[in-house]
């Protein structure tokens, strides 16, 4: 205990650069933390916001080549009747939902705005999507909205909407759950519509993607392979993404970005370690006479190290608590402006970045104070007391 | 007043201190006996040798050459922690200006050397008690060093010496601070501390303050006189 006393009586009595050396752990760790919980949450939400994780191949016409032909050359832009045979076929009993999308004005809630438009056969639309009140689409005519754009636009289900100049006006027979941005479709500020009443308004027959939802995600890698070797042998007509692939790319991206502002975080507490070894030094430098007494009444070496390791561990223990709550309370504000919500604040991985930056700081400290400390054991008491 | 047993051997002790100018030969050759229970004032002028020589018998440093015993151990053989451990049991200190720590109050001060020794127990009622039997008025116990005067210091410091109880007191011109008549109170009560058994080893420049001793030992230049 009188390890404790005294390191907090020396630093009291240099309140100053004390609170300095402890300023410089808070700004360390509530970098680190603050930094660890943002890119956690980040990594966090992406598994949230894109959706259809890893059971989903997304098939799109393959159009990059296709840049520079001229019109009429043979130009596909859009996966043919033809093609989705050979996808049904490739993806043999796994779900095959063909997708038609366009853009257009829809009128509802008083006011008019321009929203995409998701075709699909009605029974195909469970498959894809959940819905959050009403129910789905049975026949055309008739909508499924998406659940930002209802929220927004005070859109309720019975209520009719208006798409395109003609004013043709659709019953909203249900509202869809809210499902982030997907690699497949995004349907939150979408109007979902029935292929049929889609090919009679606007006249496209053919697909702009095909999505397959495999059962056995295993089965990924063959199906894709498949739809690959019936589409793609001649030439390439297709684009095939599977979203675990893609989702991965995207998480390893997050991380790489986290681990890399983690970094600029721990320079940060790099540099109040070594504030607090220039305290620590100070302080043994100063009190050397009393090194030479304390020596002098019977205190050896490693109860001297103590000592000055008792203050190190005062500086780190204060900094890193306050830059511990700090950061809980920064990633919280921080959290909220970025997804209006602090949900991934209490999730455990996000709690365990907090804990990091804590036992950094702490252990920065430590480290900080081992030179002074053991500076301070070495001395030979006699020269010590001699010390004005 | 003497015993036969030497408590403290020195046998040809030199310590040499090297530096940029050449070397320092503060103590040449020193080998003499000291008995338990002796009051012995070591004399001379700065720079004759005395605080290095009670540095070294309180095992705060080490001779260059020769070799010292402090009950029949010889100091050269031991570790660093061993000659701390020494120190702590069999040894006591009291300096020119008392040393206390100044963030301490005086009984903590007392109370220090014990702290590292986890006798917690009886702990604040010993210090009291050395407190009062080194002359200091028990509520002077509660202040800081500062608040007190230059013999209550020192006295605080002669009962911070004599908490661990030891059997050697080394006191390195402990009224060359003082007032005659507070520097005579002080002589008056290691007097007393001697009578008790305790061995005394007092470094002084003060002829008058050597009248106490049971033995003057003079020195210059590292040697004795």
């Amino acid at each position: 205990m009188i390890l404790l006393d005294l390191a907090g009586r020396d630093l009291r009595l240099h309140w100053v650069r004390s609170s300095f050396a402890v300023v410089g752990i808070v700004i360390g760790v509530t970098a680190i933390s603050a930094m660890g919980i943002l890119g956690n949450s980040l990594a966090l939400s992406i598994p949230d916001n894109l959706t259809s994780v890893g059971n989903t191949i997304v098939i799109f016409p393959h159009i990059s080549d296709a840049i520079g032909i001229p019109a009429g050359g043979g130009l596909n832009l859009r996966i043919t009747g033809h093609e989705l045979e050979g996808i049904r076929s490739a993806a043999g009993s796994n779900a095959v939902v063909p997708i038609r999308t366009g853009v257009d004005r829809i009128m509802g809630g008083g006011q008019a705005k321009t929203v995409a438009l998701y075709a699909m056969d009605p029974a195909d639309i469970p498959v894809l999507l959940e819905k959050e009140s009403g129910s789905y689409l049975r026949s055309s005519p008739g909508v499924m909205v998406g659940e930002r754009l209802a929220v927004e636009n005070n859109l309720v289900v019975g209520e009719s909407l208006g798409i395109g100049s003609g004013e043709e006006r659709l019953r909203i027979t249900g509202i869809l759950k809210e499902r982030g941005v997907g690699i497949d479709i995004s349907p939150d500020y979408a109007v979902i519509v029935s292929d049929t009443w889609f090919t009679s308004r606007y006249g496209q027959r053919d697909y702009d993607e095909v999505v397959i939802r495999v059962t056995n995600p295993e089965d990924i890698d063959g199906v894709k392979a498949a739809v690959d070797d019936m589409l793609n042998r001649r030439e390439r007509v297709v684009d095939v993404l599977d979203t675990r692939k893609v989702l991965r790319t995207i998480v390893d991206t997050f991380n790489q970005v986290s681990a890399y502002i983690l970094a600029i975080g721990g320079i940060s507490l790099a540099v109040a370690g070594i504030s607090i070894l220039n305290v620590m030094l100070m302080s043994v430098t100063e009190r050397t006479k009393e090194i030479g007494i304390i020596r002098s009444l019977g205190v050896k070496r490693g109860e001297v190290v103590r000592i000055f390791l008792a203050e190190a561990l005062i500086l780190g223990l204060l900094g890193s608590a306050i830059g511990g709550v700090l950061s809980l309370a920064g990633g919280y504000l921080a959290l909220n402006a970025m997804f209006q919500s602090s949900k991934y604040l209490s999730a455990a991985t996000t709690l365990v970045s907090i804990l990091y930056g804590v036992a950094f700081g702490i252990g920065v400290s430590l480290i900080s104070g081992m030179y002074p400390a053991w500076k301070a054991a070495m001395m030979n008491p006699a020269e010590a007391l001699r010390f004005e | 007043m003497t015993d036969t047993y030497p408590i403290i051997r020195l046998d040809g002790v030199t310590k040499v201190y090297p530096m940029p100018a050449g070397e320092i030969r503060a103590l040449d050759r020193l080998s003499m006996d000291v008995h338990l229970g002796e009051f012995i004032a070591f004399m001379g002028p700065s720079g004759s040798g005395k605080s290095t020589l009670l540095n070294l018998i309180g095992c705060l440093d080490v001779p260059t050459a020769g070799d010292i015993q402090i009950n029949g151990l010889s100091v050269k053989a031991l570790s660093d922690d061993a000659r701390t451990n020494l120190r702590r049991d069999h040894i006591g200190f009291v300096f020119r200006q008392g040393n206390l720590l100044p963030r301490l109050s005086v009984l903590e001060n007392v109370e220090f050397p014990l702290a590292f020794q986890r006798r917690i127990r009886r702990t604040r009622e010993r210090c009291l008690e050395v407190l009062v039997a080194a002359g200091l008025p028990p509520d002077l116990s509660t202040r800081r060093p500062g608040d007190l005067s230059g013999g209550e210091q020192q006295r605080a410091a002669i009962a911070r010496a004599l908490v661990n109880d030891p059997e050697i007191l080394l006191c390195d011109e402990p009224t060359g601070n003082l007032d005659s008549k507070t520097g005579e109170a002080i002589m008056g009560l290691l007097t007393d501390l001697n009578r008790e058994g305790r061995t005394i080893l007092l470094a002084t420049h003060d002829p008058r303050m050597a009248a106490f001793a049971g033995r003057t030992v003079r020195m210059t230049d590292g040697r004795i006189a």
